[in-house]
């Protein structure tokens, strides 16, 4: 069995260091990427199992980076989780909108980051 | 953990000096959208970092100072000079609540009168947000409706073409029911086309679902949570005989966001930073090599304009750029250290009672980082020198035809192979009259003395000299100029002073780009070779032709227009050999201490001025009274530093009876 | 630092064995990085008379001892014959100047025996006890009391 992989992107290096040490310790292979115009960098040569993104970024944000991953065909039915801070109902909304499959609230540990993971992933 | 959370604290400067860059774009044009996107980005992580790691008083106001960004950045609220000096010192408390988190201290340090100013910007705007939410969370079912336990649910679930779209498995879905107890399902082919119909473009697929399982309804919601919206759904629980309807949840619209385009980022590395010492080590041999064999090419016969003497040339010139660039790794910007004194200014006047704003200039001028680290406290105690004694309240100002807010000005530069920091205030200039009417008093110069003006400035920064009785709180727990003026000569810089009355005061300080190479004079005196540190150094002379008057038995004094000097044997007080009787052919090497004491060194020959590569000593020895490190020649012959201040200083001088052998039996 | 552990692990330790006068000296290889020929030294001011001056080891500079005075055996007038052998310790580098190397053997740390303190003086203080070899005492340096001026701490 290939580990699932995940696509991590997030402006925050802790917040990056973070997800790479929760999700790599739950068995996952994770990448990561600084914002949305480095993850769709990312997308071009890797097909993951899962998108795991942060709203607030420069260059790129959450929202277009997801209608961007929507975008493209190949990534169409691809789970996103998006990484919101409390339970800010207009945020969701939006990201829902965009083409987001779920969210996490921050600040996640290892067990709704595991849990908001198997709702949106087979296996 | 641990290494998370250093990441994350390190990652949080990063963050406030993008806060405090925003916020000056902010003051510079109260209206810059990027700036505020910017600031808000910044706080937003930091607040998702500290929820992280579960530092509460961080997360409490960042939380706070996020939703007044938002309100600004929403336009639901406006910025004027006044919120940006409220979000500038919500940027001052965030950084001490990073800093007392980075401590240990989890809670505590709370500002609650900012922390209301701040909710006083978003707090019309919540309202508004809320109202404008079009649909119902159904987790508001978790209110206790069910008076008994349900024993199970009649599930109707519909997915729309969005569910698909966003990348939902209805099958996950199912199985996360079937996790909460016996699940019946049916699939609803009802809205199936016929096939004549054609191809279906809408989801026509729904289920009917009987769980058998006395959950709670909102556990049931929450296998749904994701696909609120995206869905019909009705849960509808039932007990042993009736059933209870339930409205179903409705779709809602939602607006697309708006994106901003921005120039990529540089790229970066991280590289711990030691191995750019290292490196930095290597390539300060590679020079010393490269020294080394030109010296030895003067010994062997080389056609002039040949090939060798062509490649020796090329060789010099890279291993000199590639020292350049080492050096330039370990270079960091001043903009942070600039920021912070922005801080310094604005506590400073507020303590003062004063107006003030801190202007900089040329704050992506590169510095070595350890100058940088060590230039924080000069500076600080410098700029509330300037904001303290330096500016005049509004008052005095308005009346004499300034700017009610007095300006203080920072600004680096790089020249010829240094940086200058130059710290400027539109003050009231210094006082002469009353710096030297001081002096006088505390016997620092005598009453007939006659003094220029540069001679004046320069007695603040004797130790001990202070303008005000009064221990100020803002110039600091007594410590005054001389501090400073020693803190920079440790990094091997100068400090000098100029003011004009009326108009203002400058202190500029010149540092070298790095702590790895020094400036220094190489002199040779009883058979050994010293080099003695340029920053220290104010003349060469020779002994023949200076006024030279004997003194006492055996010394020595130098006669200059500004007093006498004592002449030492540089040789002798270092134990060299004992000092000679008659200065004849012997240079002298006029020296100025941190404490402003002068000496002039008598050595036996001057060679030249050149850069060295300083050694440290106490890494394999120990320290050595009057010796500051050691260089590599270009022959590989070890040459000392020496101390110019420790041995103008007579304990130090008088050294060998002192530190003598015995003095190392432990 | 490798062979030290496997020295260990086999209850075997190698040593480098050196005369001053008619004296036999050791050393464990361990703390021994390099043997090099005799250059001259920049003095050091102030120092204790045994501490001959700097070295220039390819760009790390460190202090020369002399050993014999150090250990109260006379001056070492040094020739290009002469040796210097660079240790390290504590994180610290010093050269030993000394006249030759005699050997390299393998000893096993039981082997060491006390040193009678017979003669006092600096000698004593600068000795961890003796190995016996072919009828020849072999004095075991210790190298913290030997060089006072190592950052204090555990010495290997």
């Amino acid at each position: 069995m290939t580990a699932k992989q995940i696509l991590a992107v997030d402006d925050s290096r802790t917040m990056r260091n973070m997800l790479k040490q929760t999700l790599g310790e739950a068995g996952y292979e994770v990448s990561l990427a600084e914002d949305g115009v480095d993850g769709v960098e990312r997308l071009r040569d890797l097909t993951p199992d899962l998108v795991i993104t942060d709203i607030n970024m420069p260059r790129m944000d959450g929202f277009r980076f997801i209608e961007e991953v929507r975008g493209l065909g190949r990534l169409r039915g691809v789970p996103i989780l998006v990484l919101t801070t409390e339970s800010d109902q207009a945020l969701r909304n939006r990201a829902r909108a965009a083409g987001a499959t779920g969210w996490i609230v921050k600040p996640f540990d290892d067990g709704n980051l595991i849990s908001a993971i198997r709702k949106v992933t087979v296996g | 953990m641990s290494a998370l959370l250093d990441g994350f604290f390190e990652e949080c400067g990063e963050l406030l000096e993008s806060v405090f860059e925003g916020l000056s774009a902010l003051e510079a044009d109260g209206g810059d959208q990027e700036a505020v996107n910017a600031v808000f980005r910044a706080v937003h992580s930091i607040k998702g970092g500290a929820g992280a790691f579960g530092l509460e008083a961080l997360v409490a106001f960042s939380h706070v100072l996020e939703n007044a960004l938002d309100a600004f950045r929403s336009g639901a609220a406006q910025i004027g000079s006044k919120e940006v000096q409220l979000l500038y010192e919500a940027g001052d408390h965030l950084s001490d609540l990073v800093e007392r988190a980075a401590r240990g201290q989890v809670s505590g340090g709370e500002m609650p009168d900012l922390h209301r100013a701040l909710e006083g910007i978003c707090g019309a705007v919540d309202q508004e947000e809320d109202a404008g939410l079009d649909f119902q969370p159904l987790t508001l079912d978790i209110l206790p409706l069910e008076p008994e336990p349900a024993a199970g649910f009649d599930i109707v679930f519909r997915p729309h073409a969005t569910l698909f779209e966003n990348g939902h498995e209805p099958a996950l879905m199912l199985r996360e029911l079937g996790e909460l107890g016996a699940i019946d399902v049916v699939a609803d082919l009802s809205a199936l086309p016929t096939l004549d119909a054609g191809l279906a473009k809408t989801p026509v697929l729904g289920w009917q679902i009987g769980l058998e399982s006395d959950c709670h309804r909102a556990q049931i919601a929450e296998v749904f949570e994701f696909a609120e919206g995206l869905c019909d759904l009705e849960i509808i629980a039932r007990d042993a005989e009736g059933l209870k309807v339930e409205d179903p949840v409705t779709q809602s619209d939602i607006d697309r966001p708006e994106v901003v385009e921005r120039a990529p980022a540089r790229e970066t590395i991280r590289v711990d930073l030691a191995r750019v010492d290292r490196l930095i080590n290597i390539v300060g041999e590679l020079v010393i090599s490269e020294a080394m064999l030109r010296q030895a090419m003067t010994e062997i016969p080389v056609a002039k304009y040949g090939p060798i003497e062509a490649a020796m040339g090329q060789f010099r010139q890279l291993s000199g750029q590639l020292q350049e660039s080492v050096l330039a790794i370990r270079a960091q910007p001043v903009k942070g250290l600039f920021q912070r004194m922005s801080r310094i200014v604005r506590e400073a006047a507020r303590e003062a009672g004063k107006e003030a704003r801190l202007v900089t200039h040329g704050s992506a001028t590169e510095v070595d980082r350890t100058v940088v680290e060590r230039l924080v406290d000069p500076l600080t105690h410098m700029i509330r020198n300037a904001v303290d004694h330096g500016l005049e309240d509004s008052d005095r100002r308005q009346a004499s035809g300034k700017a009610s807010t007095g300006t203080v000005t920072l600004s680096a530069v790089h020249r010829s192979g240094r940086v200058v920091i130059e710290l400027q205030d539109d003050g009231g200039g210094i006082d002469r009259e009353r710096v030297r009417q001081i002096a006088i008093d505390k016997g620092l110069v005598g009453e007939s003395d006659e003094l220029s003006d540069a001679e004046i400035d320069n007695l603040l920064f004797r130790p001990g000299f202070s303008t005000r009785s009064e221990v100020s709180n803002l110039s600091g727990r007594g410590v005054g100029m001389d501090v400073v003026k020693s803190e920079i000569q440790a990094l091997g810089g100068r400090v000098s002073i100029h003011s004009e009355f009326g108009v203002g005061t400058t202190v500029t300080i010149s540092l070298p780009l790095t702590l790895a190479v020094m400036e220094g004079m190489v002199v040779e005196t009883a058979g050994e070779i010293l080099v003695v540190p340029t920053t220290a150094l104010r003349e060469t002379f020779k002994a023949s032709n200076a006024p030279l008057h004997a003194l006492g038995a055996g010394g020595h004094v130098l006669n200059r227009r500004d007093g006498l000097v004592p002449v030492f044997d540089l040789g002798s007080a270092l134990g060299f050999r004992t000092a000679p009787g008659e200065y004849g052919d012997h240079s002298l090497l006029l020296v100025e201490t941190e404490a402003g004491r002068r000496v002039a060194f008598a050595v036996d020959r001057i060679r030249d001025q050149r850069e060295v590569v300083i050694k440290g000593l106490q890494q394999n020895y120990q320290e050595i009274p009057g010796v500051a490190a050691a260089t590599i020649l270009g022959d590989g012959r070890i040459a000392l530093i020496v101390d110019a201040d420790q041995l103008a200083e007579p304990a130090v001088r008088g050294g060998a009876e002192l530190y003598g052998g015995a003095g190392y039996v432990q | 630092m490798s062979s030290n552990a496997v020295a260990k692990g086999e209850h075997q330790l190698e040593i480098v064995s050196f005369s001053i006068g008619s004296q036999a000296f050791c050393l464990e290889i361990s703390h021994v990085l390099e043997i090099r020929g005799w250059t001259p030294t920049t003095v050091l001011p102030h120092a204790p008379d045994y501490v001959k001056g700097l070295m220039n080891l390819r760009g790390t500079v460190l202090p020369v001892v002399d050993l014999s005075l150090r250990l109260g055996l006379g001056v070492t007038e040094p020739s290009a014959r002469h040796v210097v052998i660079i240790v390290f310790t504590n994180g610290q580098t010093v050269g030993l100047l000394v006249e030759a190397v005699s050997d390299i053997l393998t000893v096993s740390p039981e082997e060491m025996m006390a040193a009678p303190d017979v003669s006092g003086g600096e000698l004593a203080g600068c000795i961890r006890g003796v190995f016996a070899r072919d009828d020849e005492l072999m004095r075991a340096i210790d190298l913290k009391t030997t060089l006072p001026f190592l950052a204090t701490g555990e010495a290997g």
